[in-house]
């Protein structure tokens, strides 16, 4: 599984860093940073879809 | 009923008002009804104005900064003219290319960093509150006038470093700004308005710098200058406006909704850890805030043709509950995972306070149901919904069984 985010997109809501804080951070505007680069780990994936469900600017996909 | 000197609507597609009681005491069923036949409403009044109902119209607009200007953002009678693209309160009345610039001054200020800071003054103001209305046990207590609606009031007093005692005045000015816009100016001293306070406490900062937003953005430069005083003034009464009516009704309708339901009380008692997920469902079912655009040309969104000029209402509580994008969009469910809500909108203006918000909203709820696990509508003829672009209980008397005064 990889995390695809774009960053275009983000208008800093949130959620991501929220409900994935081991793979997403904000950084001083609010805005998400993506932690991860590559594969995500076993133990992360289901944290990676919450935050791909939960964004409303769908700046978040998952490619399997 | 409540009395209204406001003309009867007869058909909500086509002679809406949301200013009118009616549409207070019973907007989601008239979302409900709008979304499924119709979906865009129209209305002569206000100028003509327009309410899409569907989530995919609603963010389309919100997306759509070039068929869309947010010149004017609180739908009344008279319609700002020539403010484009600074408007009367940057950066939400702003339009590009001014707003990212006016917005990313704010930016700082409310990253949950920043916003982490404001918890335990919220908790505390949250236990104050309590221990003034948590007189005796099994007293009756209005939840939105006695306890929600001072929270957002405090810590935004203390964020501009004004007196907590301003805030009875902040509150008659929202409420003359928001429920009944463009009403009754005509009888108003000016020494009574937000803009002689605002102009006031910057005159005072200017020779006074204290540390808070005020000193901050008279500090702050856009393009190596620093701000205008509208420029100040409009952000000021921005953060004051939009910080606290919204704030208090999201509280206020998330009580409402735990009076009137003892098994999702009954979950966050026994399972706290759940409250950030149900802070969510809080904000997508009982979203307060409804936003505005003028259309900057014509347009045509959802089948219906938007002449240059009409307003436009941004139902955000619309949307979220939009079957289409939501799964059992009509059933509060306190443990939704997938919540790709907008109630503090999408696109460049996303709500600028959303962290701070969901902060005293998540400590307001927690506070209040560690000291009154249990309470009930006291009488559910009694509560009193908002009228206008921000929707929420105005009066909710709830009958308590308080614990004591522990932590």
């Amino acid at each position: 599984m990889r995390i695809v985010y774009d960053r275009s997109r983000c208008q800093g809501h949130g959620r991501c860093y929220v409900l994935a804080p081991d793979l997403f951070d904000s950084d001083d505007e609010g805005y998400a940073v993506l932690l991860v680069t590559g594969a995500v780990p076993t133990d992360q994936q289901a944290a990676a879809r919450l935050a791909a469900d939960n964004c409303p600017e769908f700046a978040i996909t998952i490619e399997e | 009923m409540s009395t209204t000197d406001k003309a009867p609507v007869t058909d909500w597609a086509t002679d809406f008002d949301h200013t009118h009681p009616d549409y207070a005491a019973s907007a989601p069923e008239v979302w409900d009804d709008l979304r499924e036949r119709c979906p865009v409403a129209h209305s002569d009044r206000f100028g003509g104005v327009w309410l899409p109902t569907r989530h995919e119209d609603v963010v389309a607009i919100a997306h759509d900064t070039e068929h869309f200007s947010s010149e004017g953002v609180i739908v009344n009678d008279y319609k700002p003219v020539g403010l484009a693209p600074v408007g009367y309160a940057a950066p939400i009345t702003s339009d590009p290319p001014f707003h990212a610039d006016a917005r990313r001054l704010l930016l700082p200020a409310f990253a949950p960093k920043a916003i982490a800071r404001w918890e335990e003054a919220t908790r505390q103001t949250c236990r104050e509150l309590l221990d003034e209305v948590l007189v005796g046990h099994d007293a009756v207590v209005d939840a939105a006038r006695d306890y929600a609606q001072h929270i957002p009031v405090r810590v935004i007093a203390e964020m501009l470093g004004v007196p907590r005692e301003d805030g009875d005045r902040f509150r008659v000015w929202i409420h003359r700004i928001l429920e009944n816009p463009g009403e009754g100016f005509e009888t108003i001293e000016y020494e009574d308005t937000l803009d002689y306070y605002l102009t006031n406490v910057i005159a005072d900062r200017r020779v006074h710098p204290q540390d808070d937003l005020v000193s901050y953005l008279l500090d702050a430069e856009m393009d190596g200058e620093p701000l205008t005083e509208d420029h100040v003034r409009g952000t000021i009464g921005l953060l004051l406006i939009a910080g606290i009516d919204t704030t208090w009704s999201a509280i206020g309708a998330s009580l409402w909704h735990l009076a009137t339901n003892p098994a999702d009380r009954a979950r966050l008692r026994a399972e706290p850890e759940l409250l950030p997920i149900a802070v969510e469902e809080f904000l997508r079912f009982y979203s307060p805030v409804t936003m505005a655009r003028i259309a900057a040309t014509d347009v045509e969104v959802g089948g219906a043709h938007i002449a240059e000029r009409d307003w436009v209402l941004l139902s955000f509580p619309s949307a979220n509950r939009d079957p289409e994008a939501f799964e059992d969009a009509d059933r509060f469910i306190i443990d939704r995972e997938r919540n790709r809500h907008v109630a503090f909108g999408v696109g460049i203006h996303r709500c600028a306070g959303s962290n701070l918000a969901r902060l005293e909203l998540t400590v307001a709820i927690d506070e209040w149901l560690k000291r009154v696990p249990d309470f009930e509508l006291a009488d559910p003829a009694a509560v009193v919904w908002s009228t206008g672009q921000v929707r929420g209980p105005r009066e909710l008397p709830v009958r308590v069984s308080a614990r004591g005064g522990e932590a």
